[in-house]
């Protein structure tokens, strides 16, 4: 454990002076920089690049920080990750063709999460467009599926403007990425139209508020249940309904399950609180989902891995639908009081009208029994080797109440959403949606520059920490305290408990003969690395690298048999989780 | 102390279909496809039309004919959808639609609405005083002849176009072209008035 190479830690009192920012603008490029300042963005993610370098040149004298990231990729997930925990849509920039295209897998990524970005990207001058240009490509047609909405800037007197709409877009209603694609002719371009301030388009019309009478009838529903249950995803988080949904569930005493977007938007600490529901959630929360009679679907969009087979989704339940888009009533479960308006303001409404709480003791006695009787747990065999849920609770019980966890994906980021207990909303960064290996290393980054002063605690397995380990770098030379936590099992371990369940053990391509030593790799990057083995020292090790000032990197060395569970296989009945491979074998 | 196994767990008697619907054990309920025509009043800018027929090609919506032309007003263009699917979809359908930045409005037009396409086939020139005939019993045209050819131009709904199809092919028919169909509401009511209503 070497000490950190000799990159210098950033003291934020000796940070050099920063220009106040863009005054007046004479070009396309600054006019860019003002909307962006306008908006209030304080921190850019990106790559410099041939055809984004006039947009680059304006940021030299702007109040906006830039970090460097090592991918574009990273840039991508680094701005998803800041949107998510700021509030405000994180900033990727990156350069024309290639630059352009290493976004997609981000930008899909905030797509599919409602995360609010905003992607810049270069693009070459108009009069190249179309002509196979060197280092072009339509970005705005490659990325129409995966972004909210997208802009081809096609002068510079309204370069601003589109920048300004593109910001606005990300963060209202239902949030999501955006992308100005800026041609070199038109970011070089003389203008001097001061951008106008960020506003949504005429033709976007975000509900609100929920219609009175549907949020009558919804309630008079929920106010007659005799199994009642709310299902919290994360349009909490994007909507700040914490606190109305805690007000609500309590006053009325309703149990609270989650999405896995949803963790944190209610306190898995109060009696109330099931837990998660869906493919690996726990047993309490899915018998609950399967058997309630009113379910109270709050931003959640009914993926997949929540509902399970669609058909044994409760399939007894009237469903009350809240969320501001439309578009995700009845897309997945028929919504039978389909309630269209901000989470917030719905869940306001919904307290006005209820008349009494649903006579549900009986229920939430079961409810109770069912968490006794599936129990978040894991076999612990003279605790050896190492047990991965036991890292993550050992850290849960180390880290700050607040603290942030952002996650790869995989079976450590399985454990990281069961073994971790969240108490608040914007605690859990993942990748919820689209799935993405190598998540971790870059949306800790974007956690961290978005709340510099909370704990930032990355879970990683070995296959998702080597797909975009070179962000390492960035979080040294950004002197960025975070503490990543390799789970290693030397697999893609999901994929290999995948073949064991249902593909006859036939683990084609999912086992990594050798890994590198990520303890000695982060010291390579300049970050401190620590090698954990024994159970006996997890406790040392993981206060060890909290106190490092710095990215410190733990090379957790798991025990590669460790399986997640409970499970419900891919399309299948949440009431019939596996709690073990015997279970699989009956279901 | 791990709980009872999946066999002997409580379980709920209901159940929901492929489309998540809850199925009353006395009606279940089923969804055949039905024919939608959709209106979308659009912004006329590059791209819409690109990001319009994407959509449906992503979502995988069952798409029959998609037409698009400027309305009077220069800054909007009008597009005709006609989709084949089960309610839910063709509920989805117009909400996503709805969603797409340049789209201004949408409506389902009515079963009644008044629905035009135009056909252009060319059939085989030697009989073209016959081929004239059949033209003129489904109110069309020759619009060009040549001692091989003739094409004639035929309007009208798609069962009209689907049966002069037909009529022509006892000539040798050597291309048809359709555009697919054009729509809209009858009598007073328009789409650019009940946005303004829906506006106010």
């Amino acid at each position: 454990m070497s000490e950190r190479a000799s990159i210098p830690k950033r003291d934020p009192e000796e940070a050099p002076e920063r220009e106040n920012g863009i005054e007046a603008v004479e070009s396309g490029s600054e006019a860019i920089i003002a909307a962006l300042e306008q908006a209030g963005v304080e921190h850019a993610f990106g790559v410099q690049g041939g055809a984004i370098m006039p947009v680059y040149d304006a940021l030299y004298d702007s109040s906006i920080h830039h970090i460097t990231m090592a991918h574009e990729q990273g840039a991508a997930h680094a701005a998803d990750a800041y949107g998510l925990v700021t509030g405000e849509p994180g900033l990727a920039m990156a350069t024309s063709g290639p630059g352009a295209t290493n976004l997609i897998t981000g930008l899909a990524d905030a797509a599919m999460d409602s995360d609010p970005m905003i992607a810049l990207t270069g693009q070459v001058a108009t009069d190249f467009v179309g002509n196979d240009a060197f280092q072009e490509t339509d970005t705005t047609g490659i990325t129409l599926p995966v972004t909210k909405a997208n802009y081809f800037a096609d002068h510079s007197d309204t370069v601003g403007d589109d920048v300004s709409e593109a910001f606005a877009l990300a963060r209202e209603g239902r949030q999501g990425p955006t992308l100005v694609d800026l041609p070199k002719d038109i970011t070089k371009g003389e203008t001097d139209q001061w951008p106008k301030p960020p506003e949504t388009p005429e033709t976007h019309d975000e509900p609100s508020e929920a219609d009175e009478s549907a949020v009558e009838a919804a309630a008079a529903t929920l106010s007659a249940a005799d199994r009642p249950v709310i299902l919290a995803g994360g349009g909490v988080v994007k909507s700040e309904a914490s606190d109305e949904l805690r007000a609500f569930a309590r006053e009325y005493e309703i149990p609270v399950i989650t999405t896995m977007p949803g963790l944190g938007t209610f306190p898995e600490t109060d009696d109330l609180s099931l837990g998660m529901a869906g493919m690996h959630g726990t047993g309490a929360a899915n018998m609950a989902v399967t058997n309630c009679d009113v379910l109270l679907g709050v931003g959640t969009r009914f993926d997949d891995r929540l509902t399970g087979g669609v058909d044994t989704f409760a399939p007894d339940a009237s469903v009350i639908h809240v969320d501001i888009d439309p578009a995700e009533i009845s897309k997945n479960i028929e919504a039978d009081h389909p309630l269209i308006g901000d989470a917030t303001r719905v869940l306001e409404q919904f307290d006005e009208a209820m008349d009494t709480a649903p006579d549900a003791d009986q229920w939430r006695e079961q409810c109770q029994t069912w968490t006794e009787e599936y129990p978040l747990d894991y076999e612990t065999p003279d605790d050896e080797p190492l047990k991965p849920q036991y890292v993550v609770e050992t850290f849960d019980e180390l880290a700050d109440d607040d603290a942030i966890v952002t996650t790869g994906v995989g079976q450590h980021q399985m454990w990281a959403a069961q073994f971790w207990t969240y108490e608040y909303p914007r605690t859990w960064v993942s990748s919820n949606g689209l799935g993405t290996m190598g998540y971790g290393v870059p949306s800790a980054i974007g956690a961290k520059i978005g709340a510099p002063d909370t704990e930032v605690v990355a879970f990683d397995g070995d296959g998702s920490f080597l797909m975009t380990i070179q962000e390492l770098s960035v979080a040294v030379r950004e002197n960025l305290d975070i503490t990543y936590v390799v789970l290693n099992n030397e697999a893609i371990g999901m994929v290999r408990q995948w073949q064991d369940g249902f593909y006859e053990g036939r683990r084609m391509a999912s086992e990594y003969p050798w890994v590198p030593e990520f303890d000695k790799l982060a010291e390579a990057f300049g970050a401190r690395g620590f090698r954990l083995e024994e159970p006996e020292d997890v406790e040392e090790t993981i206060q060890a690298a909290r106190e490092y000032d710095g990215p410190a990197v733990i090379d957790a060395i798991i025990d590669p048999a460790e399986n997640v569970f409970p499970m419900v296989p891919s399309g299948g009945d949440n009431g019939l989780f596996a709690l073990n491979e015997q279970h699989l074998e009956m279901i | 102390m791990p709980g009872p196994a999946p066999d002997e767990r409580m379980r709920p008697s209901g159940r929901r279909n492929t489309q998540g619907i809850r199925i009353d054990p006395e009606a279940e309920a089923t969804h055949e496809p039905r024919m939608a025509v959709l209106s979308a009043l659009v912004k006329h800018e590059p791209g819409v039309l690109s990001e319009v027929s994407s959509l449906f090609s992503r979502r995988q919506f069952n798409i029959e004919s998609l037409t698009v032309g400027p309305t009077q007003d220069g800054d909007t263009a009008r597009m005709t959808i006609v989709i084949e699917e089960p309610e839910p979809g063709v509920q989805q359908a117009k909400k996503q639609l709805r969603k797409l930045i340049p789209v201004i409005d949408v409506e389902e037009l009515e079963s009644a609405a008044m629905r035009r396409e135009l056909a252009l086939i060319k059939v085989a020139g030697d009989k073209p005083d016959d081929v004239q005939a059949v033209a003129e019993m489904y109110g069309g045209d020759a619009v060009d002849a040549s001692k091989d050819a003739v094409t004639v131009e035929i309007t009208g709904s798609k069962q009209k176009i689907d049966a002069a199809i037909e009529a022509f092919e006892q000539f040798d028919v050597l291309e048809i072209v359709r555009t697919g169909a054009a729509a809209l509401e009858r009598g007073s009511k328009t789409m650019d008035s009940t946005t303004m209503e829906s506006d106010n």
